[in-house]
């Protein structure tokens, strides 16, 4: 039996098919993926991820800390209840993890780590924290709720306190706000408007009750995989891991290299490839052909290599196979993949493939 | 989940056969295989008049989560695919032992029954996944 999230038995009870997720009994459907992945792109849909890693840093040193601990600049954080996506390095330039940084306070910050690396970025963090005035406090108390989607927002207004609904309503992308016992943000991972909220455990329930009240479909990890894969956000473990930089992992936006004398970890390293001519291409695909492509299915370039599908699947708003890959150097807009020993045809093409309920791909 | 069809046979790997009264078979995959594998997109089918081993990789069922080889129950020569999967893949989900068959063979030796499951046992077989 792996961990459970506060809202455990609300998923066995509403018939969802639990699967092991990084240590954690999640739901990966409640009976068709295809209909909650649907549910987020034309009206909304509820995600419990309470597996996610929350923690906070607090101390005179915690902003020192973070611009050298992660890629990304939180100097860029200039109000209260704003958050910045961004990796966190190692020496080697490789990704540790990809975390979400919301400044709360002066000297006050939240991450959400994933779960499945939860135990080696909480060792890292502690370490690199050593020689900063930072405590660094795991938070495992919180559960956390996404509803995303057209109408998220509107619907989960029922979930905040009435003295805090216009507030949270008027947030604007990527800026959160705390409504009693509730932190909002307006942030997801699906491609859709939304929030994600962070709650006591004992208030989770509630939460997710009203949600499913005002008509706000559950969805489970499944349609969150295949939102995020039509959004061509990436999932830490497959399209990047300790050994890929940010910059062959479609991250460089969120590498800040200026000012030049910040000195984060892995900033030496990624300067090296920065501007190397072999430097990997992290693309989309769309296959042409008949068939799915899974990640790390074999892409075949002419003359010039092979790379790897990080990300593939089926996208249900298009009604055709997409994929995220990491390939050879160079400028061509066309490539092979290898499903089980035949070559399809794949196009590249610019990312994201939906966006806000759209198709934002020629097909 | 409904219950087995009773005219049926079956095997461990969730696939069922059913012997039509010109000596064909039709093949699918159960209910459980379809609920297992969650929404399917795509299924490859194999050629008209192609010959398949028995165990030998008949046809690939995809869904959002992951792709599953069907595998021929028996030996034969394959007399007809279910095209209307290639548009409708769904139909394996939704109606598993009628509008969602595979595949209709012309077994090419008598069938051993005794390699295959009756309801029964097929049953008794699902149970003990279910613990």
């Amino acid at each position: 039996m792996g961990s459970r999230t506060p809202l455990y038995d609300q998923h066995v009870d509403a018939g969802a098919r639990i699967v092991d997720f990084g240590g954690w009994d999640m739901p990966l459907h409640y009976g068709s993926q295809k209909e909650e992945h649907h549910a987020v792109r034309r009206d909304a849909g509820a995600f419990d991820v309470s597996h996610m890693t929350i923690i906070d840093l607090h101390g005179e040193q915690a902003r020192a800390f973070l611009q050298y601990l992660v890629a990304n600049d939180v100097a860029k954080l200039k109000t209260f209840g704003k958050a910045l996506y961004t990796c966190m390095l190692n020496a080697d330039g490789g990704v540790i993890d990809d975390l979400i940084i919301y400044l709360i306070t002066d000297n006050e910050y939240r991450l959400i780590v994933n779960a499945a690396t939860r135990d080696k970025d909480l060792d890292w963090i502690t370490e690199q924290a050593a020689r900063f005035a930072v405590d660094v406090t795991e938070r495992p108390e919180l559960a956390m709720i996404a509803v995303q989607g057209p109408s998220a927002r509107q619907r989960a207004a029922a979930c905040i306190a009435a003295e805090w609904r216009d507030a949270a309503l008027a947030l604007k992308p990527f800026n959160g706000v705390q409504t009693g016992d509730v932190f909002v943000a307006r942030t997801g991972y699906t491609g859709e408007d939304g929030w994600e909220m962070v709650m006591p455990a004992a208030a989770a329930k509630d939460v997710w009750k009203t949600l499913l009240a005002a008509g706000v479909a559950p969805c489970g990890l499944g349609a969150r995989d295949t939102l995020r894969l039509e959004a061509a956000m990436n999932l830490y473990g497959s399209d990047m891991d300790e050994s890929i930089s940010p910059l062959e992992a479609g991250l460089e936006w969120t590498v800040a290299w200026e000012p030049t004398e910040r000195d984060f970890i892995g900033r030496a390293a990624i300067e090296r490839i920065r501007h190397a001519p072999d430097r990997r291409r992290f693309v989309g695909l769309l296959l042409e052909d008949k068939g799915v492509l899974r990640n790390h299915q074999k892409v075949v370039v002419a003359d010039r290599g092979k790379g790897e599908i990080t990300s593939g699947g089926f996208s249900p708003t298009i009604g055709r196979s997409i994929a995220l890959a990491r390939l050879p150097a160079g400028d061509y807009d066309r490539a092979q993949v290898d499903v089980r020993g035949k070559l399809l045809n794949v196009r590249i093409v610019k990312t994201p493939f939906v966006r806000n309920g759209e198709i934002r791909i020629d097909i | 989940m409904t219950e087995l069809p009773g005219d049926l046979l079956y095997t461990s790997d969730h696939e069922w056969l059913r012997r039509n009264d010109d000596g064909t078979v039709t093949i699918g995959i159960t209910e459980h295989a379809a609920e297992a594998l969650g929404d399917l997109v795509y299924v490859e089918l194999p050629e008209v008049g192609q010959d398949v081993e028995s165990s030998g990789e008949m046809a690939v069922v995809e869904s959002v989560k992951a792709a599953s080889d069907v595998y021929a129950p028996i030996a034969g020569n394959i007399v007809a695919v279910n095209e209307e999967l290639a548009d409708d893949p769904e139909k394996i989900n939704n109606d598993p032992y009628e509008d969602g068959w595979i595949v209709r063979m012309t077994p090419s030796g008598d069938i051993d029954e005794s390699d295959l499951l009756s309801p029964h046992d097929y049953q008794t077989l699902l149970d003990e996944l279910d613990d």
